[in-house]
């Protein structure tokens, strides 16, 4: 802008004589102005986190051509997850403790909406933005097979709302405000899943509908009675005076509430009957993104709310919480992964894999200790990147054996090596095999439960993990030690293959070096267990 | 239900003054109680009347499903688009105050704009969900 000031007070001065001095003052005056003007916009950074893929969404409708609006929905999703990098740098520079706060539309907090911003939610923008990213570079190839064309610009159009609402629920400060955001990111996962190639994908988004719904209005009663006890919506303020309030039976029914409502969209174990069929019928790349930001958001919905806003005294000392999640998460790990073992679809499999590993997530929260909680977040971060990755894996063989279930899959490692590699190094995470990502979040979870005095609950996981080896197994056995079928089959497309190799060879990177997980999730836990954000 | 000459001649009479209700509605907002979302399903009501009197073709003359889709993304983008020009204008996102000159006319210019894009929005959305329920043959 002041270039341009420049360039017209040049231009003046080149000019006639006549009104030379009131010409130059006016370009004095314009290049203030425009200095005045001049917009940092990296103080907007939160804001933009979420209004660039809100505003891109409906430029895709705009679009309609499948190219350009997968263009945009990457460039978008890319520029979101520096953002989000940009915004965890910022945050853990500040130190111990340290937010940062955005205003939204100028009006202060506790009466404006705010984003703010801790370790904890920095760590889990980066989760959601980057899986993001990484699975719109796989979307074109795969969608291809299960979406005619001309209905992919309202994928990626509802695709890119789900990110926004994602993030959206994580950014902000305010508990209203969430339940508006998770409304955003539910409605289009519901259209995102009702995609799938077969009716059932509709039956099952409906399931979700159905549930979600429920899940929903459990929150927002949650929040009406908070917000009825201590006339505040913003978290940091309703924290310091539900701390006043202490624990009458409002409070009680309002944690009640909030923690059935977000236990749903969680997939918290009784819970959890939407999941596997929405995971099953939804496209292949949805799957791999909902899996690994949809529940991960919720988890962190679940921690916010217990830590942040109910604090670990109301909520562990007098309201019992950990009686009721503790022996949830138990049968979460075993139950699921017992339920995963018998069956036929590998997809499926891996949806109720997913249920088993919310029960770990659930099992650090409930721990309600530093390492516990360390270990839940590390395990959001490291399950995040192993389901992406097998997801995306199970992409590539509906793609090219146009099915997952196991029977299809026979022989399938000697026909597709690099394919099966992948999904071997997944299933190796996912069991908790040392020098991967699923050992660490795991040491973890051990460690706390040893800190707790709970050494049955250490045996548990050690344990549950064993049933892991078994479902994996299961697979590994089918693809490499049963005779192919017969006829050639070509590699999977390397737009596929490539982001599965990155978020699994992620899993390996983060089981080795740990300092960026485990640093940012215990700078978190110990955010979170030391009070007020 | 072209035929039944009544019902004709009350909605040709009516949808006018629905139309324009929903206008009233949608620019009142600012001073009264109205405001873009029941501007928009006001709006998208007397469209919906028009096409249960004249049959789903006639109405799809009048809002084409791509135009519909148009102004659905048009509204989103109004409102966002505001709140980005208040970026640019020294503010933080949605601050209306820098939006004019003075914070109160500001607010004014923000508010207009902010509710049109949503009375956009709601309208062609009624509108498409009323047309996509109608317009399906097989019941699932």
């Amino acid at each position: 802008m002041s270039l341009f000031a420049q360039l017209a007070s040049l231009t003046v001065q080149a000019g006639n004589g006549a009104h030379h001095s009131d010409a130059q003052h006016a370009a004095q005056h314009a290049a203030q102005h425009a200095a005045q003007q001049a917009v940092n916009w990296s103080e907007h950074l939160p804001a933009l986190q979420i209004a660039l893929p809100l505003l891109a969404a409906p430029l895709c409708v705009l679009l309609r051509r499948a190219r350009l609006a997968w263009g945009l929905a990457m460039l978008v999703s890319a520029g979101a997850l520096a953002i989000s990098l940009t915004l965890l740098g910022r945050v853990l520079a500040l130190g111990e403790g340290g937010a940062i706060s955005y205003h939204l539309g100028g009006w202060q907090p506790p009466w404006g909406i705010e984003y703010r911003i801790d370790a904890l939610n920095a760590f889990v923008l980066v989760i959601v933005t980057g899986i993001s990213t990484v699975v719109m570079a796989a979307t074109p190839r795969s969608l291809e097979s299960e979406l005619p064309r001309e209905r992919h610009y309202l994928y990626y159009a509802a695709y890119l709302l789900c990110m926004t609402g994602l993030a959206g629920i994580t950014i902000t400060g305010d508990a209203f405000n969430i339940f508006v955001f998770l409304e955003i990111s539910s409605l289009s996962a519901y259209a995102l899943i009702s995609m799938g190639r077969t009716r059932r994908a509709v039956t099952s988004a409906y399931q979700y509908l159905v549930m979600g719904t429920i899940g929903g209005t459990f929150l927002l009663l949650g929040i009406g009675l908070l917000y009825m006890v201590t006339g505040t919506l913003n978290i940091a303020d309703l924290s310091e005076r539900l701390a006043l309030v202490g624990a009458n039976r409002t409070v009680l029914v309002a944690l009640a509430c909030i923690v059935a409502g977000v236990s749903i969209k969680l997939a918290l174990f009784p819970l959890h009957v939407w999941l596997p069929n929405a995971y099953t019928y939804a496209p292949a790349v949805v799957t791999a993104f909902l899996a690994a930001t949809a529940t991960k958001v919720a988890y962190y919905v679940l921690v916010r709310f217990v830590f942040s806003v109910f604090g670990t005294p109301l909520a562990f000392d007098e309201l019992h919480l950990d009686a009721l999640l503790l022996p949830l998460a138990i049968l979460a790990m075993f139950g699921a992964s017992l339920v995963a073992i018998y069956q036929a679809d590998v997809k499926r499999m891996l949806a109720w894999s997913s249920v088993a590993q919310i029960g770990y997530m659930v099992l650090g929260l409930a721990l309600a200790n530093e390492s516990g909680l360390t270990g839940g977040l590390v395990h959001l971060f490291n399950h995040a990147l192993m389901k992406s990755g097998l997801f995306l894996v199970m992409a590539c063989f509906a793609l090219r054996l146009g099915s997952t279930r196991l029977e299809d899959l026979a022989g399938v490692g000697h026909r597709m090596p690099l394919t099966f590699g992948a999904f071997v190094l997944g299933g190796l995470s996912l069991i908790g095999v040392p020098m991967t990502a699923g050992f660490v979040s795991k040491w973890y979870l051990v460690r706390g439960a040893l800190e707790a005095g709970m050494w049955p609950l250490a045996a548990a996981i050690l344990l549950s993990s064993l049933l892991a080896v078994a479902y994996i197994w299961r697979v590994v056995e089918v693809a490499w030690f049963r005779e192919p079928a017969t006829g050639d089959l070509r590699r999977a497309p390397l737009s596929i293959l490539v982001p599965a190799w990155i978020l699994l060879l992620g899993t390996l990177y983060f089981g080795l070096h740990t300092s960026f997980t485990v640093g940012t999730a215990s700078a978190a836990a110990r955010l979170l267990l030391g009070g007020t954000p | 239900m072209i035929r039944h000459v009544i019902l004709r001649i009350v909605a040709k009479t009516l949808i006018p003054c629905i139309l324009l209700f929903a206008f009233y509605v949608q620019f009142h907002g600012d001073f009264g109680p109205g405001g873009g979302f029941q501007a928009g399903v006001i709006f998208a009501a007397g469209i919906i009347l028009f096409a249960l009197m004249f049959g789903l073709p006639a109405a799809r003359r009048v809002c084409s499903p791509r135009a519909l889709e148009i102004l659905i993304s048009l509204g989103v983008l109004l409102y966002g688009g505001v709140g980005l020009a208040s970026i640019f204008k020294g503010g933080n996102f949605l601050d209306y105050s820098v939006l004019a000159h003075d914070a109160v006319h500001g607010q004014h210019i923000g508010i207009f704009l902010v509710e049109l894009g949503v009375g956009l929005t709601v309208t062609a959305v009624m509108i498409k969900l009323f047309f996509l329920f109608a317009g399906r043959k097989h019941i699932l």
